[in-house]
């Protein structure tokens, strides 16, 4: 068993009168990608908001790199990609990267490392506002890369993006993992959850299993994880 | 320097916006050029509230624009992702004080050439001071816009935040109606008010009395402002339902 990067236990949430979480407990590996699969509305951009410490909690644990989520020290640790793109869509791509690599301290160089990554080089000087919302997905999750943290939560960063794309930021991910990052990805696509070195499977607050792709396919016998995840809401 | 990154990133999103900032050196100029005409027939009207008007235009700008630049940042997303990073509050507050105060050196700057250029404008205090409280008030009206920023949930709320904030402090302070004949109860609202303090520092500095209640006055506005962010920080929370 891998060393453990977010380690949960019984984690409780509730948000406007509404209980999110009743009581989660999962793992994430250390270098590598884990996918948080699931229909929206399960709870999954709450259980992210929870690991990156901007989310209140009812009850339980969570610990992110052997410290409890959201300490000070963490900040400058983990990176965050929320589902909506955060940045400044007034500035251009360039000027947001120069930004938030200030405030995470980063150095100017992994500005262009990060405009690089999301294979954005051809738009860096333009205003994010005038980008399409596959670009715009992709300065957000820029600005995420660019304090290259040991821990990245990215909330849905390949919705609405071609396949051609898809396919090279899931080899960024991977590689980010081979040099020893821990990826927490979430994803309500379930074609998507091959891709992953693990998965957490969560609908409605409960998590449904949390295994290899190849270890739920066995257990379930399903083929395709669809039908995996659909056998196990059954069982 | 987190501060600095903050204030040149706010400077950064304004100056791609030529027209809002048009607007802010623009309009107070041509409201203190409406000034002097309406009252051409009575010039003694201009020259005893042309310098305190100077000096509270970029305070109600400031207000309006801090508090839709800071709901944005609440509403975007960008506030979650700066509180998940190593910023502190304070820094964030800082950085839009310093960029604002930039901001109203400008208009300030502007309006005062020419309010005491070509409009004619005289006072009998130092011309330097009106515009360093017009400076001063900007500051304010940025920590206040970023503290009621908190209270409004969409950008109609923001606006409205204006006239409900700003308007009832102008009527109680004394430009309009001189304070000591206002019913008791009005005055201990007025009491109550920092523009209050900012108006009677301009009107002090116009006649040239730069007393102790001019000093006075000065401390509560710095009072006011570190008041107004603190509780701004205090609105600013890493942990959200």
């Amino acid at each position: 068993m891998h060393e453990r990067a977010v380690s949960v236990k019984g984690l409780r949430i509730v948000r406007g009168g509404k209980v999110v979480l009743p009581d989660l407990s999962c793992a994430v590996a250390k270098g590598a990608v884990t996918g948080l699969l699931g229909p929206s509305g399960s709870g999954k951009t709450t259980l992210l908001r929870a690991v990156v410490g901007v989310q209140q909690v009812a009850g339980g644990t969570i610990d992110v790199l052997g410290l409890p989520a959201g300490s000070p020290p963490l900040r400058a640790r983990v990176g965050y990609m929320t589902q909506a793109p955060s940045v400044y869509g007034d500035l251009t791509l360039r000027e947001n990267l120069r930004f938030f690599a200030r405030v995470l301290g980063a150095p100017a160089d992994a500005v262009q490392k990060a405009i690089d990554d999301v294979s954005l080089g051809d738009h860096a000087d333009r205003v994010v506002n005038r980008m399409s919302g596959g670009q715009r997905t992709r300065v957000s999750l820029a600005a995420a890369l660019v304090g290259d943290p040991e821990l990245l939560v990215l909330d849905e960063p390949t919705v609405g993006l071609d396949p051609v794309l898809r396919r090279d930021l899931w080899r960024l991910f991977h590689e980010l993992a081979d040099s020893g990052r821990t990826l927490l990805v979430s994803s309500h696509v379930m074609d998507e959850a091959d891709r992953c070195d693990a998965l957490l499977l969560l609908r409605d607050g409960l998590l449904l299993a949390q295994d290899t792709p190849a270890s739920i396919r066995a257990r379930t016998g399903a083929e395709q994880l669809d039908e995996a995840f659909l056998r196990l809401v059954d069982a | 320097m987190r501060t600095l990154a903050v204030a040149e990133r706010v400077l950064r999103q304004l100056r791609r916006d030529p027209r809002t900032i048009a607007l802010i050196v623009g309009v107070p100029m041509l409201l203190e050029t409406l000034l002097k005409e309406i009252f051409s027939d009575r010039p003694l009207v201009f020259q005893s509230i042309g310098a305190p008007l100077l000096g509270l235009f970029p305070f109600v700008t400031m207000f309006l624009v801090t508090s839709i630049t800071m709901l944005r940042e609440r509403t975007t997303g960008t506030l979650e992702r700066l509180m998940a990073s190593p910023l502190r509050k304070l820094d964030l507050l800082a950085g839009y004080g310093i960029a604002f105060a930039i901001v109203a050196v400008l208009q300030a700057g502007a309006v005062s050439a020419l309010a005491f250029g070509a409009l004619g404008l005289e006072v009998s205090g130092p011309k330097a001071v009106v515009t360093a409280l017009a400076v001063a008030n900007a500051v304010l009206g940025t920590a206040l816009g970023l503290f009621v920023s908190a209270f409004a949930e969409t950008e109609f709320q923001a606006v409205q935040f204006m006239p409900a904030i700003v308007f009832p402090q102008i009527l109680l302070c004394g430009l309009l109606v001189a304070r000591g004949s206002m019913a008791a109860w009005l005055r201990w609202i007025s009491d109550a008010l920092p523009l209050t303090y900012a108006y009677d520092a301009l009107a002090h500095t116009a006649s040239n009395t730069l007393d102790t209640r001019f000093t006075v006055d000065v401390a509560v506005i710095c009072g006011c402002i570190v008041l107004a962010l603190s509780f701004g920080a205090a609105t600013l929370r890493r942990r959200t339902g």
